[in-house]
């Protein structure tokens, strides 16, 4: 196995005495798409903001390639390589789609660019290649507040790829997205991660999609890592099933 | 705004004070005013009031009086020093104000200004109290001018500063930071996530509106001749809100479109009664209801609607 992008350390999170994570300790290796699944409450979305330097863990640490980023922010996180796309997507609303992306693209540029148009033909050119891979490259010019969810949905993801991250946290990708759009858009997503050589993290609630694309499953109950391993060995496991997939 | 309109309404003002020369100072104090409704304007597009600024544009009029004091005869220096000035005090009252938003931002910038106002209005013997401080004719290029010679330099000078700083400042609106400004206003988490300094992004913008309102304070120091500390009073701030909403925040010149509207308004509404600040009112009303974009909003209607 290659050595872990993202190591967490005995993580202990609660919420008015609710533990979200009780001395949870995982690793995510290079090249790995990991998915984590569990029921809802149960901490998963937790871990993203862990890792992301929303949330101090009570105790526990964070090592991004063996450095300790526990007590970083997420802007520091970010400029480290590490994106994410959120659950409820998070947008410039008033801004157009196009200007979305281009915003996203210039944060990864030096200094120097911050004085210059934000609208550069290279700007343009990139973001529209990846709206196009999201599937919105007809969107490209609508105020962002008038797409309908599941498109908003797809623009964070597209805006989370934009910052060329090395490890990409993506939380619930496909709800709100359509049954007919879902693996397509997942065809393009682990297309986009393999062609950039990104790690992702994704929680989940479609296990189709689980089943299809991760190469490990972890499974999040009650703040604790219940099972763990290839999907077709998670899913076969009979608590799993009975608790989480909810197939006794 | 289409390029062509702007061009035309330039060429007015440039030719309105010699078919009426009262309106130089007139044109003269509204541009000033409008590059501080300005500085408002652009905190605005990250959905900052501030209920202060007027302190900068006093500060930058109080330093160009204190530079002639010391000595310093030159327009163009004066005007550059005392914008940095204004940008300076910008920078020290921003580092902390940035990092409060709604009403406790526009609380806290009033509340600075004001305590910038009973210093400059109690220092009696450093500021002259509410007598204030002379601010004498300046020469221009080495060349020492007459009042009216000078005032007309000024209101040329104040136009051609209008064009270049208003184009200055659309650039900024149109980069990544003025962008990452607007953003600020919508979602601050996503652009920490993006790894953007939201506090950074701020401040910049912050002293940006500081040197812009002190570049105004400096042109009506010039223009009335005198500095006072009514200058920063908390109405001065409120006022220059009311330019920036009433000219509206959609573009660069709506601040001063409502900068030479409310100006103009105000000259012709004393000549009629000695209530003009009810018609000043009862206009502002039925711009604010009818307009919500502002005056601006009417160009850029329009240009939406050539498309």
């Amino acid at each position: 196995m290659t050595r872990p992008i993202l190591e967490a350390k005995g993580l202990h999170v609660a919420f008015n005495g609710v533990k979200a994570a009780d001395d949870v300790s995982i690793a995510i290796h290079d090249g790995e798409f990991l998915a984590i699944i569990g029921p809802n409450g149960s901490g998963k979305t937790t871990l993203l903001n862990i890792c992301t330097g929303y949330i101090r863990p009570k105790s526990g640490s964070v090592q991004l390639d063996g450095h300790d980023i526990t007590h970083l922010s997420p802007r520091a996180i970010a400029r480290r390589g590490v994106a994410r796309a959120f659950q409820i997507p998070q947008l410039f609303s008033a801004q157009r789609v196009i200007d979305n992306m281009m915003l996203a693209l210039a944060a990864t540029d030096g200094l120097w660019s911050a004085v210059q148009p934000l609208e550069t033909a290279r700007r343009r050119d990139e973001a529209r290649a990846l709206l196009d891979l999201v599937g919105l490259a007809g969107d490209a010019d609508r105020i962002s507040s008038t797409l309908p969810e599941g498109h908003r949905k797809l623009l964070d993801i597209a805006v989370a790829l934009a910052l060329k991250p090395r490890l990409l946290l993506l939380d619930e990708p496909t709800s709100g997205v359509s049954a007919l759009e879902r693996f397509p858009l997942m065809e393009a997503l682990m297309s986009a991660l393999r062609q950039r050589r990104i790690t992702a993290l994704f929680v989940e609630h479609d296990m189709d999609v689980v089943a299809r694309y991760a190469s490990r499953v972890l499974v999040w109950n009650a703040g604790n890592i219940m099972a763990e391993g290839r999907p077709d060995e998670v899913f076969s496991n009979a608590q799993v099933r009975q608790r989480v997939v909810g197939v006794a | 705004m289409p390029a062509i309109i702007a061009a035309a309404a330039v060429l007015i003002l440039t030719l309105l004070p010699v078919a009426a020369p009262w309106l130089q100072f007139v044109l003269t104090l509204a541009i000033a005013k409008g590059f501080a409704a300005l500085g408002v304007a652009v905190l605005l597009r990250a959905g900052l009031i501030s209920i202060g600024h007027a302190m900068f544009f006093a500060a930058s009029a109080y330093a160009v009086a204190f530079l002639a004091r010391a000595g310093v005869n030159d327009l163009g220096l004066l005007l550059i020093l005392s914008v940095l000035g204004g940008a300076l005090v910008g920078a020290v009252a921003g580092s902390f104000l940035v990092r409060y938003r709604a009403i406790f931002f526009a609380m806290l910038n009033l509340a600075v200004s004001m305590v910038f106002y009973a210093l400059c209005a109690k220092l009696y013997g450093v500021t002259g109290g509410t007598d204030g401080m002379p601010v004498p004719v300046p020469a221009v290029f080495g060349i020492a001018l007459g009042e009216p010679a000078f005032k007309s330099v000024l209101f040329y000078l104040s136009l051609g500063l209008m064009v270049l700083v208003g184009l200055a400042v659309q650039r900024y609106l149109n980069s990544p930071l003025g962008h990452a400004l607007s953003a600020v206003h919508t979602n601050e988490i996503r652009l920490e996530y993006l790894g953007i300094p939201v506090w950074a992004v701020l401040l910049i913008a912050y002293v940006i509106s500081a040197a812009l309102a002190g570049l105004g304070g400096a042109i009506a120091g010039f223009a009335i001749g005198r500095v006072v500390p009514d200058f920063a009073f908390w109405t001065a701030s409120g006022h220059l809100v009311l330019i920036a909403v009433l000219g509206g925040i959609g573009g660069v010149p709506g601040a001063f479109i409502g900068a030479l509207f409310l100006e103009l308004l105000h000259s012709a509404a004393v000549t009629v009664t000695d209530s003009w600040n009810l018609i000043v009112g009862m206009t502002l009303i039925i711009v604010i209801m009818f307009m919500p974009q502002g005056v601006y909003g009417l160009f850029a209607r329009k240009e939406a609607t050539s498309l």
